[in-house]
């Protein structure tokens, strides 16, 4: 293990002759997106093409009894008018459960409502016509007569025997309950010195995706296949659902996706205007196209996050934390969204809660219930932010109440690095962690004995400034353990098909997707270097189920651990299949041989033997040169999917520095800091890209993010002038670190990183906020986002 | 709605369009889909995203916010114009070493707000401090990137322009 910082140069056993393994590579895709040359869903037009608009509730609950469409169908430009009941022909519903979630129930859902929508914002009708414009022109003369029934919003009383019951056929409103109780628990609290309660709530908020939800389908009817282009980040999952709910087979179904203008897990579900647009496409026979516009987004878009936590720690006065509590309840909205369920991320909160900690006194009680109000289900750190900011609110709370340092309660409690394999309280199982040289390395990076110098020194001067931190753990490279056990055909195993094309070129075809991310170039950099061509060698193909091995795409932090491990397997694969072309002409052993740049090489001694162009050129046309029952295979697939561990954890801890206004109960971030340990790092700037991004969108979630709902389900702030998300000039920079512990589970070692910025940065906001107040005496904020007026509040001001 | 269609004619990235459009289109609708110029992106539609910003006479707006009617006998300018003419390599080059972007959604309305303040800081012979740019993109959405790297491309570009021989 060595600790790197920005650009490190990690290079071990995949340390090959020009690697590309711990080097930061421009992404090939770039030259095109910075001239505005990409090809994003929204831009796709084909011959023929119409667009979707639809009528969407303005209630929260409402029985649809009547639609009068004559005259939207008379409007200029309307192709159709389509009704839930009549797409019901074209289209089957689903439900949205998994078999390993005990328990978990929902309803079946249509792609437009039938009898009664349950959200405000839930289609009622599609409007088909030539144009957006028109359709939408349209949309307003469709009549519908709702009536409006009562619905369900406050999640705290929504199992009350008073309150409706959303779907009559479900008994009640419990989507999901578990409870998990391990060592001594009441034991453990009684015999504590220190017991801090308190109660955490989580602002229901959304991805805001710079390009809404966007797909273009098209049912040709002469081949009998339909052609889904879409901004998805599973297209083998989505061909799957989009086959079975027209009840065709999934080889009549190619999902094409290209440029996606961002997804953070809003782009991995199903969603019922997309699959809605996928029956019109097949019931009008021509292209369909449905673009969400920004309202749209936010009144469908998953939401998550809406967590209510009730928590207790106990501690004894030397710092040994005793014991942790929880009880959560969420508030899914009306259906668990399919295929992924809306139970995961309440699950994710019992399970992760206290994972940093040798603790083993552990109690959870999670429930998930329906409301009226739009769904939620996984977005981007699934319950990492919930489950962080409730460990490490509670550990810095008791630090506080036991006169002991934040970072010192923690080199007490946290696992030790040398006590892996090891698991957690809840029963997770950690391969190799680092929490401890990642907090010294933090320690030392932020100069914290320094900050805490100048923090005393300002406050003497009526300046509250706050350090606070977040110690975490990841779930990433996730096995058939997440979906596939529990029945959905979701596949945790990822495919790459590596091909030498005539000229030496290598081309690489990858069922993990593009988001920005740059899974395509580390897609490359892993074959470059284990086939043997420098990186502008190597083309890489994602996002066409005709044309990828069969993946799961891009979620769950597993494109480059799952992804790059199989993309580095084919490559290997390629080499040895080349080196038996070189063997056979140059009348050499393979094994003495290998590719360096491009170029068949003696192994020993390095001397250049025949460049790959000229054995492409006899392979390919002049294979009658090749010695007799000789056949060349230029061409190598190979798959991977973790085995050893159900998840590679992975684990980090953020610093957030800050000050509070105390008369106007604004936050100005002054720096950020992140140390977190993803294993072997492929592109260290891809890297710490992955961890701003992320640590950005956490403190979204902590500063200003929500979707506000009144309480009869109405959203009240559903445009990006009201709803607030983060703008350049109020984030601060902020600096990475590394410690590398590679998983054994691949050759490559590399685990996720595209969720550890924002599993942790809500919590350390929080508690820098809290640590800059406590002078004050003001009582802890715990209920995100913390805007100017709940600061105001604690500080009595208001 | 045709009776009361206009023609307008502007000049688009060098070209002249006389097209005839409904007085309702925005500019970055008309761009997008009646010139097929993709390059511009629409984001929220009520101008706070920013990803449709594009140059109109030499000051740079909100492509949503303004409508193809008002622009006839203007000066258009998208991220295809502003890359064909290479006034802007720079600023590309910049983005792409640094990885300032992600999915690049957000990027031509990014590069044209950036190259907007280093017209401005050309004018004025001075070098925008990293605050100084922070503020001047505010108005430009970025959910991929937290912002840091697009900074730091944009002011290594600063730099380097205010130290190229003129």
């Amino acid at each position: 293990m060595k600790i790197t910082d920005d650009s490190p140069p990690v290079l071990s056993a995949l340390d090959r002759p020009n690697s590309y393994i711990g080097r930061s590579v421009p992404r090939p895709n770039l030259h095109r997106l910075t001239q505005g040359r990409g090809q994003y869903v929204s831009d796709v037009t084909l011959p023929r093409m119409a667009h979707v608009a639809f009528v969407r509730s303005p209630h929260a609950h409402a029985r649809i009894v009547g639609i009068k469409a004559d005259a939207a169908k008379k409007s200029p430009g309307v192709i159709a008018v389509v009704t839930g009941a009549e797409l019901a022909k074209v289209m089957t519903p689903w439900v949205g459960v998994l078999t390993h979630l005990k328990g978990l129930k929902s309803a079946p859902q249509a792609p437009i409502a039938v009898d009664v929508a349950c959200w405000q914002g839930e289609a009622v009708c599609a409007v088909v016509a030539r144009s957006r414009a028109e359709a939408e022109d349209a949309c307003e003369l469709v009549e519908v007569n709702y009536q409006e029934l009562p619905a369900v919003t406050d999640p705290e009383t929504a199992l009350d025997a008073k309150t409706p019951v959303i779907h009559s056929s479900l008994g009640d409103n419990l989507c999901f309950e578990r409870k998990l109780d391990f060592g001594a628990v009441d034991k453990a609290f009684t015999n504590s010195d220190a017991v801090v309660e308190t109660t955490f709530m989580f602002g229901r908020h959304t991805g805001v995706t710079t390009e809404p939800r966007s797909i273009v389908a098209d049912w040709n009817e002469g081949d009998r296949r339909m052609t889904v282009y879409q901004g998805t980040q599973a297209p083998h999952m989505m061909q799957d659902l989009f086959a079975k709910h027209l009840g065709i087979a999934t080889d009549q179904v190619r999902v094409l996706t290209k440029d996606v203008g961002g997804s953070f897990g809003i782009k991995v579900h199903t969603y019922a205007d997309e699959m809605a647009t996928v029956a019109l496409s097949k019931l009008l026979k021509r292209p369909v196209k449905f673009v969400a516009d920004r309202i749209e987004s936010f009144i469908t878009d998953i939401h998550a996050r809406d967590h209510r936590v009730k928590a207790r720690i106990g501690v004894t006065k030397d710092g040994v934390i005793t014991a942790f509590e929880i009880d959560d309840l969420t508030g899914i909205g009306p259906y668990s969204v399919y295929p992924r369920t809306s139970g995961i991320e309440a699950n994710q909160v019992v399970n992760l809660t206290g994972g940093p900690y040798t603790c083993p006194n552990y109690r959870a009680q999670a429930r998930v219930v329906f409301t009226n109000k739009n769904v939620m289900c996984q977005y981007r750190a699934v319950g990492h932010p919930i489950a962080v900011a409730v460990t490490e609110g509670l550990v810095e709370m008791a630090a506080a109440k036991i006169s002991m340092d934040p970072l010192e309660l923690r080199r007490r409690n946290l696992i030790a690095d040398d006590a892996y394999p090891c698991g957690s309280a809840s029963g997770l199982k950690f391969e190799k962690l680092s929490h401890h040289e990642s907090l010294a390395h933090l320690d030392s990076m932020m100069n914290y004995a320094g900050l805490r110098a100048e923090q005393k020194k300002l406050r003497a001067q009526g300046i509250y400034r706050g350090v606070g931190f977040a110690s975490f753990i990841e779930v990433t490279n996730p096995s058939a353990a997440f979906y596939g056990v529990g029945g959905a055909r979701i596949t945790s195993q990822d495919g790459a098909t590596v091909k030498l094309d005539s000229q030496g070129a290598v081309i690489v075809h990858s069922g993990v997707t593009e988001q920005g991310q740059g899974a395509e170039a580390v897609l490359a950099q892993c074959v470059a270097t284990s086939f043997g061509v420098t990186i502008d060698k190597v083309r890489v193909v994602t996002g066409d189920t005709d044309n990828t091995p069969y993946g799961g795409g891009t979620w769950a932090s597993r494109a480059a651990g799952i992804g790059g491990e199989a993309a580095w397997q084919a490559g290997k694969a390629l080499r040895g299949n080349v080196l038996a072309v070189a063997g056979a002409m140059l009348q050499a052993k393979p094994e003495d041989l290998d590719i360096r740049n491009g170029i068949v090489v003696d192994k020993a001694k390095g001397t250049e033997r025949l460049a790959l162009d000229e054995l492409a050129r006899v392979a390919y046309f002049r294979p009658d040169t090749l010695p007799p029952g000789f056949q060349a295979e230029l061409m190598a697939t190979r798959h991977y999917v973790p085995r050893a561990w159900p998840f590679a954890f992975t684990n980090g801890i953020q610093a957030s520095y800050l000050e509070v206004d105390t008369d106007t109960g604004f936050v100005k971030l002054l720096k950020h800091w992140c140390v977190e340990d993803c294993g072997t790092i492929i592109n260290p700037q891809l890297v710490d890209e992955q961890i701003r991004g992320g640590v950005v969108q956490g403190i979204g979630a902590a500063l200003f993010e929500q979707c506000l709902y009144d309480e009869r389900g109405q959203m009240l702030n559903g445009n990006m002038a009201d709803y607030l998300v983060p703008m350049a000039a109020e984030m601060p920079d902020i600096e990475c670190g590394h410690v590398v512990s590679p998983t054994a589970d691949s050759e490559l070692g590399a685990k996720g990183a595209g969720e550890a910025g924002t599993a942790g940065a809500p919590a350390c906001v929080m508690n820098a906020i809290n640590d800059a107040l406590r002078p004050l005496g003001a009582q802890p904020l715990t209920d995100m986002p913390f805007t100017p007026g709940k600061i105001l509040r604690a500080l009595g001001k208001v | 709605m045709n009776d009361i269609n206009l023609d307008i004619s502007l000049a688009v990235n060098g070209e002249t369009v006389v097209e005839r459009v409904e007085p309702r289109t925005t500019l970055v609708d008309f761009l997008r889909d009646g010139l097929g110029l993709t390059g511009s992106h629409v984001g929220c539609e009520h101008g706070v995203c920013g990803a449709c910003t594009v140059r109109v006479n030499g000051e740079i707006v909100r492509g949503c916010l303004m409508l193809a009617v008002q622009c006839d006998g203007a000066t258009v300018e998208t991220i295809e114009g502003l890359s064909d003419s290479g006034e802007i390599a720079d600023l590309q080059t910049a983005f792409e070493q640094r990885n300032a972007l992600q999915c690049g959604y957000c990027t031509p309305g990014m590069i044209a707000a950036a190259q907007d303040l280093l017209q401005r800081a050309k004018e004025t012979k001075s070098v925008p401090s990293r605050d100084a740019i922070r503020e001047h993109l505010s108005g430009n959405y970025c959910r991929c990137t937290g912002y840091q790297a697009i900074v730091d491309a944009v002011e290594a570009v600063a730099i380097a322009r205010a130290g190229a021989p003129k």
